[in-house]
């Protein structure tokens, strides 16, 4: 029972806003009932569309499980007779997968490890620090984001060819010790960090450098873990850089590993799906892991 | 003099170890970094200039010739070709992109059920390397085994050529590129969605706005800023196209996904023209550069005039 004549106005209270309120609440309690229990229409738009985004994967899976006869039949099958794992043995026994899979951990942990040292050094001291020429740095490092590597990569390419870093995993990892985006995201971080903190340490007694790595750095963990596994995910994810700095196969990384088992004539197709499955199980973990972390990152860079 | 020390020496003094000190532990906690980064993009952006004034073969520096770099691109039908197509993409992917990222980001912005498990099925294409799902994707429109063929034949459409065919392998790049970037999307505008306060919403609804008039005039003002990050953003990314490209037609067939990215590729480092490949790189980041700034500018005169 609503109508203007039940609500008596009271002062001070607006009435129209009230009345909206009540009216809100009724609708929701008329959805009462057996209709409770059915699901909200948007899910009939979004399951749908979520499923469509996985789709690939799953077919991606399956045929990494079919054999290559399954797979060029017309009409493909669907669903792999039994887990076939010639795909796999392929991958595995007769090309240098492993290599490619060992030296992209070996990159991409070398890249977390030391941009979340250098990172959060280089941020702490720009948000805490005032030091000679700091904001000129700063502006100067977020400048670099409007520089694409492809404008910087031929000349890289030639100074790392000098200096004998071609074809080693050295020139993978030299890049990425450090980001201007990991140094931004500390940076902000840093900044709606509370001082207090660290000043009872200092008045304790404590280094700089005391302070830093005994008070802010566990404290600042969300934002390590953050920064850990976007420098993670894109790291492990290059593509363009690996294919030009290493030629040859024992030192690829798994990315550029993968574009080879493109044949010139026959693609064995389960052993590219294979490949691309096992490529993509441990970017996906890391994922599944810090997604939460992940999705603040990327949305905190942008607002902050 | 030393013994009349005042109070106000020693507090110069003090104040002048302390800067020093800071300058000092600010440059040992900052300095790898900034050496690190600003090494790494200005030294090789500098030299990328005066490379694109020779005629280098990546490994010898070569000889200063002028302009004639510049002169020779502004003629290079294949640079036209890369330009046009990367601008197509932009184009096809784009405005669809975000729309759809906005409206599927608006569904998920309220309390149901799912959510996370629909922002998991979202993004994970945003997280998989773009050179695995190049092949994952050459694979299913292979036009002889690939599902999409298989699915047109069973409800009796005609066999498309898709990444093999001239007229198609673009927009089939542009597709897969959407379903790459889509959950990306999703998630920024779902962030600048939660940040509307609800009383602005249910304010218009008591003035009697409608669902639609919400949307036109509450939600796209307000995610207005973040449109144009997504755009410069999109179009920054979509002017470095490679990874798909390079998986999965190397920028055929007749030259109908070549992109600025893959031909500077391919000239530096597949056919050794590096000061040409490094003036095509410079107009490369000069487009991109201006596009950024007008896009910039753009949103700024807007968010003033809202």
């Amino acid at each position: 029972m609503t109508g203007e004549q039940v609500l008596r106005p009271v002062p001070g209270v607006d009435m129209a806003l009230h009345r909206a309120r009540i009216e809100e609440a009724e609708r929701r309690m008329r959805r009462s009932g057996w209709r409770r229990h059915l699901p909200q229409r948007w899910h009939l738009v979004l399951l749908p569309l979520s499923i469509i985004m996985v789709l690939p994967f799953v077919w991606m899976v399956l045929t990494s499980f079919m054999t290559d006869t399954e797979i060029n039949r017309i009409p493909p099958a669907i669903w792999p007779h039994h887990l076939n794992m010639g795909g796999y043995k392929l991958v595995l026994a007769s090309s240098d997968f492993p290599y490619w899979f060992l030296n992209s951990l070996i990159v991409s942990g070398a890249a977390v490890l030391a941009q979340l040292i250098l990172c959060s050094l280089a941020g702490y001291a720009f948000a805490r620090i005032q030091f000679r020429g700091s904001t000129v740095m700063l502006i100067l490092l977020l400048a670099t984001a409007l520089i694409p590597f492809q404008l910087t990569v031929i000349p890289t390419f030639v100074i790392f060819h000098d200096i004998g870093l071609i074809n080693t995993l050295g020139a993978l990892i030299v890049p990425q010790l450090t980001s201007a985006l990991g140094i931004y995201l500390m940076y902000s971080f840093f900044q709606s960090f509370p001082r207090e903190l660290e000043e009872a340490g200092r008045i304790d007694g404590c280094s700089r450098l005391q302070v830093f790595w005994k008070i802010v750095l566990p404290l600042a963990r969300p934002a390590l873990a953050a920064l850990g596994i976007i420098t993670f995910i894109y790291a492990w994810n290059d593509l363009f850089w690996p294919l030009i700095a290493i030629t040859s196969s024992r030192t690829f990384t798994v990315q550029v590993g993968l574009t080879t088992f493109q044949g010139e004539h026959v693609t064995h197709w389960s052993q590219v799906m294979a490949g691309t499955v096992l490529t993509t199980v441990p970017v996906l973990l890391v994922f599944l892991i810090g997604q939460r972390r992940f999705v603040q990152a990327i949305t905190g860079a942008i607002k902050g | 003099m030393a013994t009349t020390l005042d109070e106000a020496t020693i507090a110069r003094e003090a104040n002048r170890r302390m800067r020093r000190s800071n300058n000092i532990t600010g440059w040992a906690f900052a300095g790898p970094s900034v050496f690190i980064v600003l090494g790494l993009s200005f030294i090789p952006m500098i030299w990328a200039a005066y490379l694109s004034l020779t005629d280098s073969n990546l490994l010898s520096s070569g000889h200063f010739i002028g302009f004639a770099n510049y002169a020779a691109l502004a003629k290079d039908p294949m640079l036209r070709q890369a330009f046009t197509n990367t601008l197509l993409l932009a184009v096809m992917y784009l405005p669809v992109g975000l729309a759809a990222g906005l409206g599927v980001a608006i569904l998920l912005n309220r309390k149901i059920r799912l959510i996370g498990f629909y922002r998991t099925c979202f993004l994970v294409p945003f997280v998989a390397s773009a050179a695995a799902e190049g092949l994952l994707f050459g694979f299913i429109f292979d036009p002889d085994f690939g599902i999409v063929n298989a699915g047109l034949q069973a409800v009796g459409l005609p066999r498309q050529g898709f990444l093999q065919d001239p007229s198609e392998a673009l927009a089939v790049l542009a597709i897969v590129y959407f379903w790459t970037q889509f959950g990306f999307n999703i998630v920024i505008y779902l962030a600048a969605l939660q940040d509307i306060p609800e009383e602005v919403l249910e304010a218009a609804s008591i003035d009697g706005a409608g669902r639609w008039a919400k949307f036109w005039h509450v939600t796209v003002p307000t995610v207005r800023p973040v449109t144009i990050f997504l755009l410069v953003w999109g179009l920054i990314d979509v002017f470095q196209f490679f990874d798909l490209v390079y998986t999965t037609t190397r920028g055929g067939p007749l030259n109908s996904t070549l992109t600025l990215v893959y031909y500077i590729w391919e000239l530096a480092f597949n056919f050794f023209t590096a000061g040409y490949g490094a003036a095509v790189a410079y107009v490369l980041f000069f487009t991109s550069l201006i596009v950024t700034v007008a896009a910039l500018a753009y949103g700024r005169r807007r968010r003033i005039t809202l």
